[in-house]
């Protein structure tokens, strides 16, 4: 069965289109890599698919409450100790296992540090640590490795394999080459012909 | 949405977190009143109902923009927003946070307060029902002013101007209220009138805020 369908999809940001014409599938145990140069649009592409915005035109099937996303920012609490922060998203998600989430990202020794005392990339690997404790079967990932070094990058991938391995879905977009076995999807022939006129669709309707 | 309200608190109270503000702020306001005004009581007493509900009024609007600007900047607004927890359940819940820490401890001491600028005893009943029945509608209100201006930077002289407006009935009828507690009037209009207007305002707000980040969310 597949965790995520995606027909003939545009997307929009700040009113100009930046992909369109995107499907794909990913069923259970699968993982796509987005590819693409920057502005391309791969950002508002997960924002989309995670329900944050709408589709311009296009399809997104997929089952209900399946995602867990992880963007740029981690959502972290300055004030709020690494388990705090945890225990916050276990008690919104509904029980995950904070312990495995903290053995998963190995920030064991760090459980009581405030978030705040968190070097770049360990703020990075608590957020990533946040989407064991969702459950969620369908995992959109943004730049998930930005500020990580190599062993916590490798440590991340078997983090990936292992939800993988147990059905779970995940869609990535990422430069580095994770050491996946998932599907590459280059986004560069998706971009958008550049519109005919500057305005914002439905700009002149609106005063004709 | 527990989860949700504890974790709020806890920021809160915790460093930085501004609790204590709105108090403090009220504090300044009615102490240094009566030295504007002059010490008397023929003086201050017309205007203590005015002035206590303008002090909680504007302490209230003085942390208004960190209910939902502090959870955007840090991504934590787009990871509610894709959580299970509903939105508007998420605006109803920080809206409430919110009351607690500010709304409440005002409460709390404007009696205290109330003394300050010779407010007479028997009105201070009146003090305490509008306060109680008035701010909630205050911090509701405001979440709504915080979340069409959330992706604002600086957007707290927007929000006031949002705002302000929206709080001038709550304000008419709290000072209303007690002014009738202090020449032993009838209370039950100005409270009817207080009471629906906070109803009507925890019944609708939350789902119009919730449309209001969505849309900022874009």
């Amino acid at each position: 069965m597949s965790l995520l369908a995606v027909h003939d999809l545009a997307v929009a940001r700040g009113g100009l289109r930046t992909v369109e014409g995107v499907s794909f599938t990913i069923d259970a145990g699968q993982a796509l890599i987005l590819r693409g140069p920057n502005g391309i649009g791969k950002t508002t592409l997960l924002r989309t698919v995670a329900g944050l915005q709408p589709a311009v035109t296009g399809r997104i099937e997929m089952p209900e409450d399946a995602v867990a996303y992880a963007a740029h920012a981690d959502g972290l609490k300055g004030a709020l100790t690494v388990s705090e922060n945890l225990g916050f998203w276990e008690k919104v998600f509904g029980g995950g296992d904070i312990d495995r989430a903290l053995s998963a990202m190995d920030l064991t020794p760090l459980a009581d540090r405030p978030a705040a005392a968190l070097s770049a990339g360990q703020k990075r690997r608590l957020g990533l640590a946040r989407l064991v404790v969702s459950r969620r079967p369908l995992w959109i990932l943004d730049e998930p490795t930005v500020s990580l070094d190599a062993a916590s990058v490798l440590r991340f991938a078997d983090m990936v394999r292992e939800h993988l391995a147990q059905g779970g879905a995940a869609l990535i977009a990422t430069h580095i080459d994770l050491g996946l076995d998932a599907q590459v999807l280059d986004l560069t022939p998706f971009r958008a012909k550049p519109a005919p006129a500057t305005r914002p669709a439905g700009f002149n309707e609106a005063f004709a | 949405m527990i989860a949700l309200l504890r974790r709020d608190l806890a920021l809160a109270v915790r460093a930085g977190g501004g609790f204590g503000l709105g108090v403090a702020f009220f504090l300044i306001l009615c102490a240094l009143v009566p030295f504007g005004v002059g010490p008397d009581t023929a003086a201050l007493q017309p205007i203590a109902a005015g002035i206590l509900w303008l002090g909680a009024l504007l302490a209230c609007l003085l942390s208004l923009d960190r209910i939902f600007a502090l959870d955007h900047e840090d991504g934590s607004l787009d990871l509610l927003a894709t959580s299970p927890l509903p939105l508007e359940g998420a605006v109803a819940v920080k809206a409430m946070a919110h009351w607690i820490t500010t709304g409440l401890p005002l409460i709390v001491v404007a009696p205290l307060f109330g003394i300050l600028l010779h407010l007479p005893p028997a009105a201070i009943p009146a003090l305490l029902g509008s306060l109680l029945l008035g701010t909630p509608a205050l911090s509701m209100l405001g979440a709504f002013g915080a979340a069409v201006t959330v992706g604002l930077r600086r957007g707290g002289l927007l929000l006031s101007l949002l705002v302000l407006p929206l709080y001038i009935p709550t304000l008419i009828f709290g000072t209303e209220m007690i002014r009738r507690g202090q020449e032993g009037g009838d209370m039950g209009p100005p409270l009817l009138f207080l009471a629906g207007i906070t109803a009507g305002v925890l019944a609708v707000i939350p789902f119009a805020a919730a449309a209001a980040l969505r849309v900022n969310l874009r």
